[in-house]
């Protein structure tokens, strides 16, 4: 089972407690009236289905109910690491050599 | 006041460790921003207790104060006591976001008890339950099987456990199921 550190428990959990929760930094428009069609398009449905380190929303839904933010590799499905809503997203090229 | 009704009319069931539905008790569901003093200071003066560190629980007599999440706490206190409580906190928090909600008809307690308790649990939820992982003073909320639940120890060779009352059934007799004599794993 994999383990994930949730940032708000500080604590590696089991991954039965967490729910994935879709891609992380998404932006929701400022003015969404404002937006056409092909950009609503875009901003609903479009991700950028990564082969390799994916910034990923993850919610801890079985323990504290707290929406964080996690880098996962899609291919090994290694957490690189994981980190609070409203942080900036993390360089990766650090995050990899440091791995 | 009116009785307050069991959900399973407090159902015992004695295996290899004793699990019971224990009688109602006043339970207040409280959220706001822990991390503020005022907030703190609220809490303390309402339950008596120092506010716990991450995943704590603190218990004294018949009341505890236990963390939830950054923003959420729960209260533990006999039913008598939950009305002055709840204006206690709303008075000392007027002004300020926040949320106190009596939820002691929301949920269920069960207590298991005897040197099997750890092992009943360690059967139904993925959390280390030896005695070196597990200890005094931690309130774990996870699943047990398919739904959600917390636990903590009440005291030696005794685990606290609630859950949503909707669930109450089915979590006594999962419960039950698992301290069933002959299904000893003496792991602990």
């Amino acid at each position: 089972m994999l383990l994930i550190q949730c940032p708000y428990c500080d604590e590696a959990l089991p991954e039965l407690e967490f729910a994935y929760a879709g891609e992380a930094h998404i932006a929701r428009p400022a003015d969404p009236s404002a937006l056409s069609d092909e950009e609503w398009r875009d901003f609903l449905f479009i991700r950028t289905n990564t082969r390799g380190p994916h910034f990923e929303r993850w919610r801890h839904i079985h323990g504290c109910g707290q929406f964080f933010n996690a880098v996962r590799d899609t291919v090994s499905d290694r957490f690189l690491m994981t980190y609070k809503a409203g942080e900036p997203r993390p360089v990766l090229n650090a995050l990899e050599a440091a791995e | 006041m009116s009785d307050v009704a069991q959900a399973l009319g407090g159902a015992s069931f004695t295996g290899f460790a004793r699990v019971e539905e224990l009688a109602p008790q006043g339970m207040i569901s409280f959220r706001g921003d822990l991390s503020d003093p005022v907030v703190q200071e609220a809490l303390r003066a309402a339950t008596g207790l120092e506010m716990p560190a991450q995943r704590g629980i603190v218990q004294a007599e018949e009341r505890a104060l236990g963390w939830m999440s950054p923003d959420e706490a729960i209260l533990l206190m006999p039913h008598a006591a939950l009305g002055g409580v709840l204006v206690e906190l709303r008075a000392a928090l007027a002004g300020q976001h926040h949320l106190a909600v009596d939820v002691s008809d929301a949920r269920v307690t069960f207590r298991l008890s005897g040197p099997g308790a750890r092992e009943v649990l360690a059967k139904l939820a993925p959390v280390d339950l030896s005695p070196a992982a597990f200890a005094e003073g931690e309130l774990r909320r996870t699943r047990v099987a398919q739904v959600a639940a917390a636990f903590w120890l009440s005291g030696a060779e005794e685990i606290a456990l609630i859950c949503f009352r909707s669930v109450a059934r089915y979590v006594f007799d999962l419960l039950a199921v698992s301290a069933a004599e002959g299904g000893e794993v003496r792991a602990f």
